[in-house]
């Protein structure tokens, strides 16, 4: 019986990694397509030699390509390409966190309000030119302006100590909306500046650039490290607070540093790139039906279906439809009715399998 | 008093905010028995049962465990102490049966390692012991109230430790599994000389099954002792306000309690 169970396991453990290692393979040849697709088209093969010519310094390898090639590869599509793909990762890290810990599929960065605090706080930081900590400053206003949205939210919906599921997201939604509020009063008030504040709120990847994608990649190396770290103990967390204390579980002091570690990997993501909804939500979603509830299984399929999912989002926006539609503007669109379809489903009492 | 006491509880008390839930509770338990917790709905047997797995801290007074204050162990090196069948769990995103009593191991596996064959073997043998080995894997959201509650009691099990405690574990369950369930903790207590302790609603099983019985009201403890002593037609009246008699059943000779049924 249990020489059973052992195999049994292993063979829903290969099933994980066969998956994990295909969404990696999956998001390498989607930033390879991506970067090669646009106004002018590059082959894979050109790509590879820019990039390595860059990561060996050997300039040898550029020979016979054209002079713009390097530069339209470089300093063009991979610092957007690769924001995109770790804003997405990003992204669905903290839905993934958010759902675990909530309880609440419905539960992410934007439907909890907390992408809209971010939001509120960085174009204050705009608003106000703060650059006394240099790249940091919008982002770090960001983050308080997360964190603050965070308890305002979790304390309009705690009832006697217990967070009801019902009443978090139309806490998140009612916070949000006058979170939304202070941003236009704060737009009406910029004047000059407000075409900045208003093109990066829709959520914009055409001006990245490196020092954006290290911070994005900071704080997801961090945020996937604390996640995997405290995974096990996630998912015992999701059996409620009596169960997983007395299973040796330090509930109230992972809750805390999950929920700040998943604020500050959104913050940064909202100030890179403004508000993206939706892909927090549907992401894990989808990757919980094909890999089950286990967050240590979870997550790493999140992180590289969030990349895929917005990395290509972006790129149609980019490459193929005629005029460049706000990434933001675009994945609400889908994403919205995909959040109506799980709102139902939970409504009629449907659950995972 | 034995030198040895499991639990050493003086003085303690509890609130929420301002409402007063427990009041002046104390109470040694030794270790090897069957307690069972006995009391009107909202007495606070649920609340004492968290003070004494450390899943809420006292007011006041202080709670030992095998002498030492219960503040002073981690989650950890309780969980390796106590185990806890809560009366009703969150099924969450919908874990199997099989991983929702791995996740009793999960104090005795280090953070990053695989659980070993033992670990695997006390999941099987937890399994078997509820009989629940058909539901391995089936998603916890799917099962029906008394299937959940099987699984929870085999997650306690699968915990191993020398205590475990019940909150009203069989409220769903039919009473062949009813049975079951007190006969498993009888065990426990008999062969493996651990302790149960059990908040019951069921005087019969209660008396029939407990060595020692507490008995709550108004979130004090009214009266407490040998079952024989403290199961009485008079503590019940006291207690909950209710008019009984207590025989002994010639079928199974433990003490039978009947009501007044009819005024």
């Amino acid at each position: 019986m249990s020489l059973n169970t052992t195999t049994m396991l292993r063979h829903s453990d290969k099933k994980f990694y066969f998956l994990t290692l295909v969404l990696a393979v999956c998001t390498i040849a989607t930033i390879t397509l991506s970067t090669g697709m646009g106004y002018m088209s590059i082959g894979a093969g050109d790509i590879f030699r820019v990039i390595g010519a860059h990561l060996f310094g050997d300039p040898g390898m550029l020979d016979g390509l054209e002079k713009t090639v390097p530069y339209v590869v470089m300093d063009v599509r991979l610092p957007r390409i690769l924001t995109a793909a770790l804003v997405g990762a990003g992204l669905a890290m903290s839905g993934v966190i958010y759902q675990g810990i909530l309880l609440n599929p419905l539960a992410d960065p934007y439907t909890l309000g907390i992408s809209s605090g971010a939001a509120f706080g960085a174009s204050l930081a705009l608003l106000a030119n703060v650059t006394a900590l240099g790249h940091f400053s919008t982002p770090l206003f960001a983050f308080v302006g997360a964190i603050a949205t965070l308890l305002v939210v979790m304390r309009l919906s705690t009832f006697n100590g217990q967070i009801s599921a019902q009443t978090l997201i139309l806490s998140g939604v009612i916070v949000g909306a006058i979170l939304s509020a202070g941003i236009s009063f704060l737009k009406y008030l910029a004047d000059e500046q407000v075409a900045i504040i208003v093109f990066w709120l829709m959520g914009s990847f055409s001006s990245s650039t490196w020092t954006g994608v290290m911070l994005v990649g900071c704080a997801v190396l961090f945020g996937g490290t604390v996640t995997v770290f405290l995974g096990r103990d996630l998912n015992i967390m999701s059996l409620g607070r009596r169960s997983s204390d007395s299973l040796g579980v330090e509930t109230a002091k992972i809750r805390v540093i999950l929920l700040l570690t998943a604020s500050l990997v959104t913050a940064v993501c909202v100030a890179i790139t403004g508000i993206i909804g939706f892909i927090g939500l549907i992401v894990p979603h989808l990757m919980r039906y094909l890999v089950g509830p286990d967050n240590r299984k979870l997550l790493p399929a999140s992180i590289f279906a969030g990349a895929i999912l917005l990395l290509l989002a972006d790129t149609v926006t980019r490459a193929v439809l005629p005029v460049e539609v706000p990434i933001g503007v675009l994945t609400a669109l889908i994403g919205g009715p995909f959040f109506c379809v799980i709102f139902r489903q939970k409504q009629k009492g449907k659950s995972y399998e | 008093m034995s030198s040895a006491a499991l639990y050493d509880i003086a003085g303690v008390s509890f609130a929420y905010n301002s409402t007063p839930v427990l009041d002046e509770m104390n109470l040694v338990l030794q270790s090897g028995r069957f307690y069972g917790i006995v009391g009107p709905n909202g007495c606070g047997k649920t609340t004492f049962l968290d003070l004494l797995i450390g899943c809420k801290v006292p007011r006041t007074g202080t709670i030992r465990y095998k002498e030492s204050p219960l503040a002073s162990y981690s989650k950890r090196d309780l969980a390796r102490e106590l185990a806890l069948v809560p009366q009703e769990f969150d099924t969450g995103f919908g874990f199997t049966v099989e991983e929702i009593v791995l996740m009793g191991r999960h104090p005795h596996i280090e953070r990053f390692s695989a659980p070993s064959r033992e670990d695997w073997e006390t999941v099987d043998r937890a399994m078997a012991a509820i009989g629940i080995g058909d539901l391995r894997h089936r998603y916890t959201n799917t099962l029906s109230g008394g299937q959940k509650q099987r699984a929870v009691v085999a997650r306690a099990i699968a915990q191993n430790t020398p205590v475990v405690l019940f909150d009203e574990a069989t409220s769903s369950l039919d009473v062949k599994y009813t049975l079951q369930i007190f006969n498993l903790a009888r065990n426990l207590v008999r062969d493996e000389g651990r302790t149960v302790i059990a908040v019951i609603h069921n005087l019969n099983l209660a008396a029939a099954y407990c060595d020692h019985l507490i008995f709550m009201k108004d979130g004090r403890i009214r009266h407490h002792g040998p079952t024989h002593a403290t199961m009485t037609a008079e503590t019940i009246a006291e207690v909950f306000d209710v008019h009984a008699q207590v025989t002994k059943d010639p079928f199974n000779q433990a003490f039978q309690v009947s009501f007044q049924y009819w005024e």
